[in-house]
């Protein structure tokens, strides 16, 4: 009953949005039932979502708890290597089976009646079962099998761990698609030690940042210190691949720059300042890849992002927590075999981004700046035509198209 | 230098540093460090677990003038400013011309709008030094925060 009560919602409230992918009504960030539909046919469809990463449980036992939209899911290693996934809600009473954010156990036992689960999500006990001197405990009929966290379904590419909801979700390399999977692997291509984590509470809809990150075209002009530094310039090379069905994207800066870059002057824009670093070692990157790509911003709908800015390499996870609030949950990441110098480097371009980010500062509070803006706008529509009205791959930055490919899939998704 | 006296000085030298944050005196907050110094913002639990990174990293005075060069010219954030509360310095250490101390410390920030919210408490992990005037500088301040939240951007140093 209540998921035909949300649906009824959601198709109501998108009645009014014409076809096409360059118009989006502002209520899609600011209506409750959107949020529930989206629980349901996003996060709970035939989706993959990032869990975790395979270094962050190696161990059997080893478990981390992460989200999946607004649900609470427990990802951790079985036996064998195998890697399970199952909501982070006792059968019982409903409260998390893990209250950590990580930890290594034997099996899960609820801290409220002390029902326990194997490390497939199966309950495998219940406390005084029987009773207490032959009274009380549970009736005889009483199955464990029928009761238990809703399992995800798990797979994983260069170690990061996905988990889905759907009973027969597509395999992870075909929802990926061969374009996205291969830079992921370009990055992730040996095992990652984790070097920080930290969560950035940003003021607006998921969706706000999903966005974000797939908009190239603000890029070199909100920051203005990467296009100073000559770390993205639109007049560099570089481009935007976007996966056959619009949802995930991957974009890349070739290091070539131009001897002659006008192209900030002729515009007139603020970018264009003659700011120089007094320690320059910040930007002693190495291609370490081997292929030229400085900056590479991928992600993977709906809620993950892979970044190698330079060499500071993260995950970031979205996490939606209402309407208009969500959490971003950075990884910073080297490889295993770094060396020192490597390291240092790390540390140091993890400046660039992140809550205190020369360059991602400002995408923490942007989407505050939309969520504040359109707090009237219900109705009113957002503009996305940079680059056409479609969702292909472009050999520009100047374009929203991987943008319209996140409402391409989006939609069709929501059934909106 | 007897106890006490260090004491005193390390708090004088937070609540100078305090200040020149809290008054936007940004330009002077560079030379509360010595050249080769280390500044790092980080949480509690990074440090517990051994990770490395911080959200703001510098091994060099000079990256510290960087930093304020990128708040003033660069970056975009709201207006905002911070209220530094200091706790009494403890020294752990106070060896080969170096003062350990930790001191705890609570940070309210106050938006253009008036919303004020604590925005940080933790502690800072220091190495001070004397340098050859006789004024204690940080050669090493770890700013080791209990939540790993930082809300919507950290722009102004803590």
């Amino acid at each position: 009953m209540a998921s035909a009560t949300v649906d009824q919602q959601a198709e109501t409230i998108g009645t009014p949005w014409a076809p096409g992918l360059t118009r989006v009504p502002y209520r899609v960030y600011q209506d409750p039932a959107i949020l529930q539909a989206e629980q349901k046919r996003i996060f709970e469809g035939p989706a993959w979502h990032f869990l975790c990463l395979e270094a962050d449980i190696p161990h059997q036992g080893d478990y981390r708890a992460s989200f999946v939209g607004g649900m609470p899911v427990i990802a951790v290693r079985g036996e064998a290597g195998a890697i399970h996934a199952f909501e982070n809600r006792c059968a019982h009473r409903g409260a998390l089976i893990a209250f950590e954010d990580a930890g290594s156990v034997k099996e899960f036992t609820c801290a409220y009646h002390a029902w326990r689960y194997d490390l497939r999500g199966n309950l495998c006990s219940i406390a005084f079962q029987r009773g207490v001197g032959g009274k009380g405990g549970m009736p005889a009929a009483f199955q464990m099998q029928d009761h238990g966290p809703r399992k995800l379904r798990t797979a994983t590419i260069g170690g990061l761990v996905f988990g889905s909801l759907a009973d027969d979700p597509p395999p992870l390399a075909d929802y990926l698609g061969p374009d996205i999977a291969a830079r992921i692997r370009r990055v992730l291509h040996k095992p990652v030690e984790v070097i920080g984590r930290f969560v950035q509470p940003l003021p607006n809809n998921w969706k706000l940042y999903a966005e974000n990150v797939k908009d190239t075209y603000h890029a070199s002009l909100l920051h203005l210190f990467f296009t100073t530094f000559r770390i993205t310039r639109f007049s560099q090379a570089g481009g935007v691949t976007v996966s056959a069905d619009g949802a995930h994207h991957a974009s890349a800066t070739i290091a070539k720059l131009e001897a002659h870059d006008s192209v900030y002057k002729d515009e007139a824009l603020r970018s264009d300042s003659e700011f120089r670093l007094h320690d320059p070692s910040l930007l002693d990157a190495v291609d370490e890849f081997g292929d030229s790509i400085q900056l590479q911003i991928l992600t993977v709908f709906p809620t993950l992002v892979l970044q190698q800015v330079h060499n500071c390499l993260a995950v970031r996870q979205i996490v939606p927590r209402g309407v208009d609030a969500m959490d971003l949950h950075w990884t910073y990441i080297g490889f295993a075999d770094d060396t020192k110098a490597m390291r240092t480097r790390r540390l140091k371009q993890a400046n660039l981004v992140g809550p205190a980010g020369y360059v991602s500062m400002e995408d923490g509070c942007i989407g505050g700046f939309v969520q504040r803006g359109i707090a009237a706008a219900d109705d009113a529509l957002s503009v996305i035509e940079m680059g056409g009205a479609t969702a292909e791959s472009q050999p520009t930055r100047a374009t929203e198209t991987a943008v319209r490919g996140f409402w391409q899939t989006y939609r069709a998704y929501m059934g909106l | 230098m007897d106890a006490a006296a260090t004491l005193f000085r390390l708090a004088a030298l937070n609540s100078d540093y305090a200040a020149c944050i809290d008054a936007d005196r940004l330009e002077d907050w560079p030379d509360f460090f010595v050249e080769a110094c280390v500044y790092k913002i980080t949480t509690a639990d990074n440090l517990r677990h051994g990770y490395a990174a911080g959200v703001i990293y510098a091994d060099s005075q000079a990256m510290l003038r960087d930093r304020v060069a990128a708040l003033r010219q660069a970056n975009i954030y709201e207006r905002q400013s911070y209220r530094h509360i200091v706790g009494m310095p403890r020294v752990t250490e106070e060896a080969a011309g170096a003062i350990v101390a930790e001191t705890p410390f609570l940070v309210v920030r106050t938006m253009r709008d008036g919303q004020m919210d604590i925005f940080a408490v933790g502690r800072y992990l220091d190495r001070v030094v004397t340098t050859a005037g006789g004024a204690l500088r940080f050669a090493e301040r770890i700013v080791a925060c209990d939540s790993p939240r930082f809300d919507t951007l950290l722009a102004i140093p803590l």
